[in-house]
């Protein structure tokens, strides 16, 4: 039976380092190759030595696809290919290209510069790992070679953000990277076509949550902002550089303009910079409402968004500010926080998720007060804003299931306890069946896969006119015809065209078989009474009765002798051709119960 | 090729049905069209007297070549000949399965075809044999291999069958047609919901659909398979099958179901409203919208149903969790409202009973929910649009839905925003305001868009609080948003005035604090115009008022007037209308008093009784009207010899001339006209007319252009036959009677002698008396802005352009946004009409319209600045008033041809002008 294989490498069972090697119809394709936030040891990295088995990877694997530019994504990719050794097509969105170099070597300078670690990825594996990149649209469907195909999908999750359906014959499985199911402030929702695939490798993160509508807490950021500003405050609004921050800023933007606001606003220069001039190309990636003002105005192009500037922390009056990082812990979000934390006016929004020991995470728990350089501060005003990322919640996985109609789940990038609930769930409401397996476990999946045949035109013409007026689309249906495999292609015609092709002469098949029954009558009579019975049993078919003491039913010969000795012993001869096998044989079986008197 | 094979088709179908509709077109005139073979043939066919003629002329065609790309145009010319032949014979005798035979080969001609017969079959619904005949045919086809074949014959059947009666076989019996087993239409489309191609399913379901409009039953059984298609893979099949789902639920509502995979069984409306909800999340947007829009008209569905829409039941960690909402309301109830001060208070509660969470929802559950926050504002505004409709057929509904709607003022799409302000309005009534919705509500006050602002001012004028504090919180923020933006005074003068007559009890005790207290109060003399003084003091005002209506109008009713006033007032317009229907001829001495009288009691009548206003007014210039003609009739001129009369001549055509306008007016300023009232009114514009024919005819010399007139007089006679002909009864011994028993004569006659029949009619004719109708409202249009009092000229560099706001307010006019017009008066006695664009029109409210335009001025230079007059129009054609219910069609494919020239355009001052203080400047060089 043919199968799809599917072993994580990372996320199976877990959060980060997302990679999973998939093989499907005799194809090997790795999805995603990312690593793992948590470790600075070999553990942040995949275990390629998996694959590799001492041989190299390109020989293994026919391609990469990489579903969005989150390092926990495409961490991996540079030592993948570089230090490993890959040399085939990487597969990304044209957005993931443009911003996934910019954040490894955002990640490699952190890293070796500042951390101090040898034997990393350099700068120019980063920059010849890009050049192995093909990019893709949304939709475009990519002939990786003659039988593997890829096409993918709008995601959601980031900008650039997809799904991906793989095809290899009439097997397919769709994995959907990280996605999200509601529309926010500049991206749509995740959208699928009813495709039906063998297999949907979904996301789980949020397994166990089912959110709320996010307009209540724009509603309340928004209040508070605009009091704050209002009463010539100061807002400071830690941010990570991409996606978070862009939402805000779309956030922002378009409520200054509607309430004809004038109090500036700023983001912090360096790589928010960089990330808004991405989202500012790839307009067509964004939500509905984005993609449709673009043609007056671009949504990226702040009217009331200006970059920072470390003077302006000073300037009196009431200010925005997007700093980063969004933990609080370092550089310039820090640095401004220190100047404003005294001055109860000001206002400290924290919208994301901070690690433990960091500032911002004091402040998250509640901490009135903090010791910094021997000061005390005191944070007057705070507000988090601090809600899922833009992750689907279980709804959402649903709803996604509901849309695609996949024959089997598989589920990674989540903790087992919640996949666990997910997954019973899963089953119970679509029954079919689920998997979940943990980081090298392989699940193997069979498949039914429908194998293509040309059918003669005449064939089925002929078949047609068989068939009753009335459409029956779905209805399964038999008939005859001959097979022939030839040349690694399957045809389906009629015999006789068959036997014409082959240069065959047709050999006749009938099987002959004596029914001995009791009968006072005649020869002739008997016959007579077999045609009327059979008359009476076969009403659909064509019986006739010859003159020459036979009886045809369709291509069936009964003939009725006597034996010799026992005159009432009369023997019946039936014989049919082999097409007729099925109603032979129940004219046997009848004829053999006897005939009603 | 194919391409312009097509654009052949369609050039001979326009013109094919044109002619069928107009027969009575004289055959000359069709040579006019451009001249094809098909053309031809056409033409010779409306020769045919007979048809044993007719099929002389098919002979000869038949022999002559036909070109290969307009056989279609012949084939179809040929069909409608058909048509004809039985419109005269009533005997179907061709069989087109026969004749043509090798057409039918192609399936696109065979598609074609069957389109042709659909307009036959709709242009004869009560040959009731052509109709089998049809559908015989249809039935016939609908196993054809070719898609657009079977989706012709199942729109055939969907359009002519019937469902009463099986498909019976007792009218092809000579005809040899095809036997179709004996099954009614509606089986026999619903074997189609299942065809394998998908645009065959949406023509099986639409058929269906057509069925239901046409008045047919559609039978419950086909609810399952309606139901199965929800599931469709392509999104028209879906669409369609929502529309039939819903169709069924409003059949038969109350019919009851089994769910599956249980015993249970609940209604149809019920488990239908489960099905669309769970399309609200369709993959497809258009379903979406589709859906939305549809849950928005079942009424009947159970309340219990109805509130699992808003239903969410959040969940962290499996752990369960409140929403926004919940807690807003209990920080709320809490007294700790807007403090913001509350820390982690979103954190998960209790924990979830895993076995209990359902997360596909089950029916109804968060339709709404998942409808309010799609990513395409189409669905987004379908979703708030239902929520309004059912909110306003259950309060309590209504007052779930309120935090919903109240989050929608957020929404990043303006008309969005707009739309959920304008539901909030509608379905004020049902809701009382709690402080903390109050105050999101009031926040977008602050809104940069007019529109936005404007819509809510009006929801607060209609809003009931729950509190005191939500009257000063109101206040203060309009305060603000009057500050922010100074323009909107009015609206928030009127938004305040109706704040305080709703709540009086609730301004009562803040009366002090807004007033006496206010520390402006204590200088000496507060400056009035500052809103901040005078606002307070007009809440207050207006609390007070309707306090004092009420006991005026108790003391009214004491006295025995009070309410019954209005009738007695429609008693005093009805007295008086039959008191001058009393008058039999209008040259009797003390009639003209008498009218003259009554003209002036309406005008009275319509200042007191603001609800009469378009009835009196409209009766009033009815009279007016005839009290000009009577006058102008018993001038002296007409025995006076016509050299010597130049003087009155010129007295009666200014008479005649007015009465024309005073009919335009009569004809398109008052809505809620019935056919009759407006054949009334052509009356008197004929009797109008034909004395100016008169005038003409005596001032001038020579016959060349008294020809001409008469002419065009008996063509706008004939015309009123035309449209009026069901209202001619009405008017016996009427002007237009005589006329139209003269007309055969008048057509043959000399000008002159018809000049001389028209003046003896005219001061024979009685005058018809008036009919009112239930309720005439009088189109009217202030111009709020500008105001005209600004001494500031508006200065400008002459050659150049400036641009004019204008703000008015439009009442009762109908299609404004084609007939209103803004005019520019220049002091030289330039006068330039502009048109605003439809987007300009807003509807607050119904039977209110609000213009917002600007109007580009430019003018050379003049020495000093000098006034302008602009001023509103009403622009009428009188082609508009045809009563025909094909005239949109008409228009859009006679769109950029010139009109006919019996339509008559004109305009109608709707507003009082407004003079507008403009300086064109030199330009510096």
């Amino acid at each position: 039976m043919p199968d799809i294989k599917v072993t994580p490498l990372g996320a199976g069972q877990d959060v980060g380092r997302s990679c999973i090697l998939v093989s499907i119809g005799g194809k090997n394709i790795m999805l995603d190759c990312g690593m793992h936030m948590g470790y600075n040891d070999d553990r942040r990295f995949p275990d390629f030595s998996y694959v590799t088995q001492n041989s190299r990877l390109t020989e293994f694997l026919d391609c990469v696809i990489i579903s969005h530019f989150h390092l926990d994504h495409c961490g991996a990719l540079p030592y993948m290919s570089e230090m490993v050794g890959y040399d085939g097509p990487i597969y990304m969105t044209h957005p993931t290209k443009a911003i996934c170099p910019i954040l490894l070597e955002d990640f490699r300078k952190i890293t070796v510069d500042k951390k101090g670690e040898t034997n990393f990825f350099t700068s120019q594996m980063i920059k010849d790992c890009m050049k192995k990149v093909v990019p893709l649209n949304l939709h475009q469907t990519v002939q990786v070679d003659e039988e593997l195909e890829i096409k993918a999908y709008y995601a959601g999750h980031v900008l650039g953000a997809a799904m991906f359906q793989i095809k290899v014959g009439s097997e397919s499985v769709v994995y959907t990277g990280d996605y999200n199911m509601t529309p926010d402030r500049h991206l749509g929702a995740a959208w699928i076509d009813k495709c039906r695939p063998d297999l949907l490798i979904s996301e789980s993160t949020y397994a166990t949550t089912i959110r709320d509508s996010k307009r209540c807490r724009e509603r309340d950021f928004l209040k508070k902002v605009h009091e704050t500003v209002e009463r010539g405050g100061k807002v400071l609004i830690p941010v990570f550089a991409l996606g978070r921050a862009q939402e805000l800023c779309i956030l922002l933007e378009t409520f200054w303009e509607r309430m004809n606001l004038k109090a500036p606003i700023y983001f912090s220069t360096g790589l928010t910079e960089k990330a808004n001039h991405y989202y500012k190309l790839f307009i067509t990636w964004t939500n509905q409402k984005i993609r449709k003002t673009f043609v007056q105005r671009n949504m990226f192009e702040f009217k009331h968004i200006k970059a920072f500037d470390r003077s302006y922390a000073d300037n009196p009056g009431p200010m925005v500010v997007f700093a980063t990082p969004g933990m609080l812990h370092a550089g310039q979000s820090l640095q401004i926080f220190k100047k404003w934390a005294g001055n109860e006016k000001n206002m400290l929004i924290m919208p994301g998720y901070c690690v433990q020991g960091t500032v911002g995470h004091k402040i998250l728990n509640g901490q009135k007060k903090l010791e910094m350089e021997g000061r005390a501060t005191v944070i007057i005003e705070l507000c988090s804003l601090y809600s899922p990322l833009a992750h689907a919640d279980a709804k959402g996985i649903m709803q996604l299931i509901r849309m695609a109609e996949p024959r089997n789940m598989l589920l990674v990038h989540g903790e087992a306890k919640k996949m666990e609930f997910l997954k019973d769930k899963i089953e119970q409401e679509f029954s079919i069946s689920c998997y979940m397996p943990a980081n090298g476990e392989t699940t193997t999946i069979v498949t039914n896969p429908s194998v293509p045949v040309d059918i003669s035109l005449n064939l089925l013409k002929r078949e047609m006119a068989l068939g009753g007026p009335l459409p029956d689309a779905k209805r399964p249906r038999t008939m005859h015809g001959t097979l022939i495999m030839k040349d690694n292609s399957l045809r389906l015609v009629s015999p006789e065209q068959a036997l014409k092709e082959l240069g065959l002469s047709e050999h006749q098949l009938r099987f002959t078989c004596r029914v001995q029954l009791h009968d006072p009558h005649s020869d002739t009579d008997t016959l007579g009474r077999i045609y009327t019975h059979l008359k009476s049993v076969l009403k659909s078919y064509s019986i006739q009765h010859v003159p020459d003491g036979t009886v045809i039913v369709e291509s069936i010969v009964i003939k009725v002798t006597s034996s010799a000795e026992e005159p009432n012993l009369k023997v019946i001869l039936l014989s049919w051709s082999y097409q007729d096998e099925e109603l032979g044989s129940f004219l046997s079986t009848l004829l053999k119960n006897g005939l009603p008197s | 090729m194919a391409a312009h094979l097509k654009k052949r088709v369609y050039e001979e179908f326009s013109k094919v049905s044109q002619q069928v509709t107009l027969e009575e077109v004289p055959a000359k005139k069709l040579r006019l069209t451009k001249p094809s073979k098909s053309a031809a043939l056409h033409i010779d066919l409306c020769k045919a007297t007979s048809p044993t003629d007719a099929l002389q002329y098919l002979l000869h065609f038949a022999r002559k070549p036909v070109e290969a790309e307009s056989v279609e145009g012949v084939v179809r010319i040929l069909l409608e000949h058909y048509y004809k032949v039985f419109w005269v014979n009533c005997v179907w005798k061709l069989d087109f399965s026969k004749n043509f035979a090798c057409v039918l080969e192609s399936h696109q001609v065979l598609a074609q075809l069957l389109d042709t017969l659909l307009i036959i079959g709709t242009q004869l619904p009560d040959k009731i044999a052509v109709i089998q005949r049809l559908i015989d045919v249809a039935c016939k086809h609908l196993s054809s291999t070719y898609f657009r074949v079977r989706n012709k014959c199942l729109q055939l059947l969907g359009c002519l069958g019937t469902v009463d009666k099986p498909l019976s076989k007792e009218t092809d019996a000579g005809a040899g047609a095809q036997t179709s087993p004996v099954r009614d239409v509606q089986s026999v489309i619903s074997d189609y919901f299942q065809d394998q191609d998908p645009r065959v399913r949406t023509a099986a379901i639409k058929a269906m659909l057509q069925l239901h409009e046409r008045g047919m039953k559609i039978q419950q059984t086909i609810y399952n398979q309606a139901c199965k298609l929800l599931s469709d893979d392509y999104e028209q099949v879906r669409s369609a099958a929502v529309q039939m789902v819903w169709v069924l639920s409003q059949l038969y509502p109350e019919s009851i179901v089994p769910i599956p995979s249980s015993n249970e069984e609940i209604r149809l409306v019920d488990d239908s409203f489960g099905k669309i909800c769970h399309m609200v999340s369709d993959g497809s947007w258009v379903v979406r919208v589709q859906a939305a829009k549809l849950l928005g008209s079942m009424y009947q569905v159970s309340p219990h149903f109805l509130e699992q829409t808003l239903d969410k039941k959040l969940m962290s960690d499996l752990r369960r969790k409140r929403t926004a909402h919940e807690r807003a309301k209990e920080l709320y109830a809490s007294g700790e409202f807007s403090s913001g001060r509350r820390w982690a208070d979103d954190a998960p509660k209790e924990k979830v009973d895993t076995s209990g969470v359902n997360l596909i929802d089950s029916g109804a559950c968060g339709a709404f929910v998942h409808g309010l926050e799609d990513e395409m504002y189409e669905v987004r505004i379908a979703a708030v649009e239902a929520l309004c409709s059912l909110a306003q057929s259950s309060p309590s509904f209504a007052e779930k839905c309120l935090d919903f709607l109240v989050d929608m003022f957020n929404d990043e799409i303006e008309e969005v925003r707009l739309q959920s302000i304008h539901v909030l309005r509608q379905i004020s009534t049902h809701i009382t305001l709690r402080e903390d919705q109050l105050d999101t509500v009031l926040a977008v006050l602050e809104d940069s868009s007019r529109d936005i602002r404007e819509a809510l001012h009006e929801l607060l004028c209609y809003t009931n609080v729950s509190t005191k504090e939500c009257i000063q919180l109101a206040l203060v923020e309009l305060l603000k948003n009057l500050t922010k933006y100074p323009t909107d005074r009015n609206s928030v003068w009127k938004c305040l005035k109706f704040l305080g007559a709703r709540h009086p009890t609730l301004v009562l005790p803040i009366v002090p604090e807004l007033l006496s207290t206010h520390p402006y109060f204590d200088t000496p003399e507060p400056d009035m115009d500052d809103p901040f003084n005078y606002l307070p003091y007009l809440l207050w005002c207006s609390s007070q008022l309707p306090g004092r209506k009420q006991t005026a109008s108790s003391g009214l009713e004491a006295s025995g007037v009070g309410s019954g006033s209005l009738e007695s007032a429609q008693n005093f317009l009805q007295d008086s209308l039959i008191r001058v229907s009393a008058l039999q001829n209008l040259e009797t001495p003390g009639a003209q008093d008498l009218l003259e009288f009554t003209i002036r009691d309406l005008q009275r009548l319509g200042e007191l009784q603001t609800e009469l206003a378009g009835s009196a007014d409209f009766c009033a210039t009815y009279l007016h009207c005839q009290l000009l003609l009577t006058k102008a009739l018993q001038e002296k001129i007409w025995t006076m010899a016509v050299p010597l009369c130049l003087k009155q001549n010129a007295k009666v055509s200014t008479a005649a001339r007015q009465i024309l306008d005073e009919t335009y007016k009569l004809e398109f300023l008052y809505s809620g006209l019935e056919t009759q009232q407006i054949a009334t009114i052509h009356n008197v514009r004929l009797q109008a007319k034909a004395l100016q024919l008169i005038l003409t005819a005596r001032s001038k010399r020579g016959v060349d252009c008294v020809l001409g007139v008469c002419e065009k007089f008996l063509q706008d006679v004939e015309s009123f036959q035309r449209l009026f002909m069901t209202e001619l009864p009405h008017f016996q011994d009427s002007f237009v009677e005589k006329l139209l028993e003269l007309m055969p004569r008048l057509t043959a006659c000399k000008p002159l002698d018809l000049v001389k029949i028209l003046q003896t009619t005219l001061r024979q004719s009685r005058f018809i008396h008036l009919k009112l109708p239930e309720q005439i409202h009088r189109a009217s249009a202030t111009i709020i802005e500008p105001t005209g009092e600004s001494d500031n000229p508006l200065k400008f560099t002459s050659g150049l352009v400036v641009a004019l706001d204008i703000d008015a307010t439009l009442e009762h006019v109908q299609d404004p946004q084609t007939t209103v017009k803004v005019q520019v008066l220049y002091p030289d006695g330039q006068s330039h009409i502009i048109h605003p664009k439809p987007g300009d029109f807003r509807t607050p409210g119904p039977g209110r319209v609000r213009l917002i335009t600007q109007v580009y001025l430019s003018h050379s230079a003049w020495t000093e600045a000098c006034q302008i007059e602009v001023r509103l129009l009403l622009a009428y054609s009188s082609s508009s008033s045809k009563p025909s219910a094909s005239k949109p069609a008409w228009n859009e494919s006679m769109d950029g041809l010139p009109t006919s020239e019996s339509c008559i355009e004109g305009t109608i001052h709707l507003s009082k002008p407004v003079k507008v203080f403009i300086m064109p400047k030199p330009a510096h060089r």
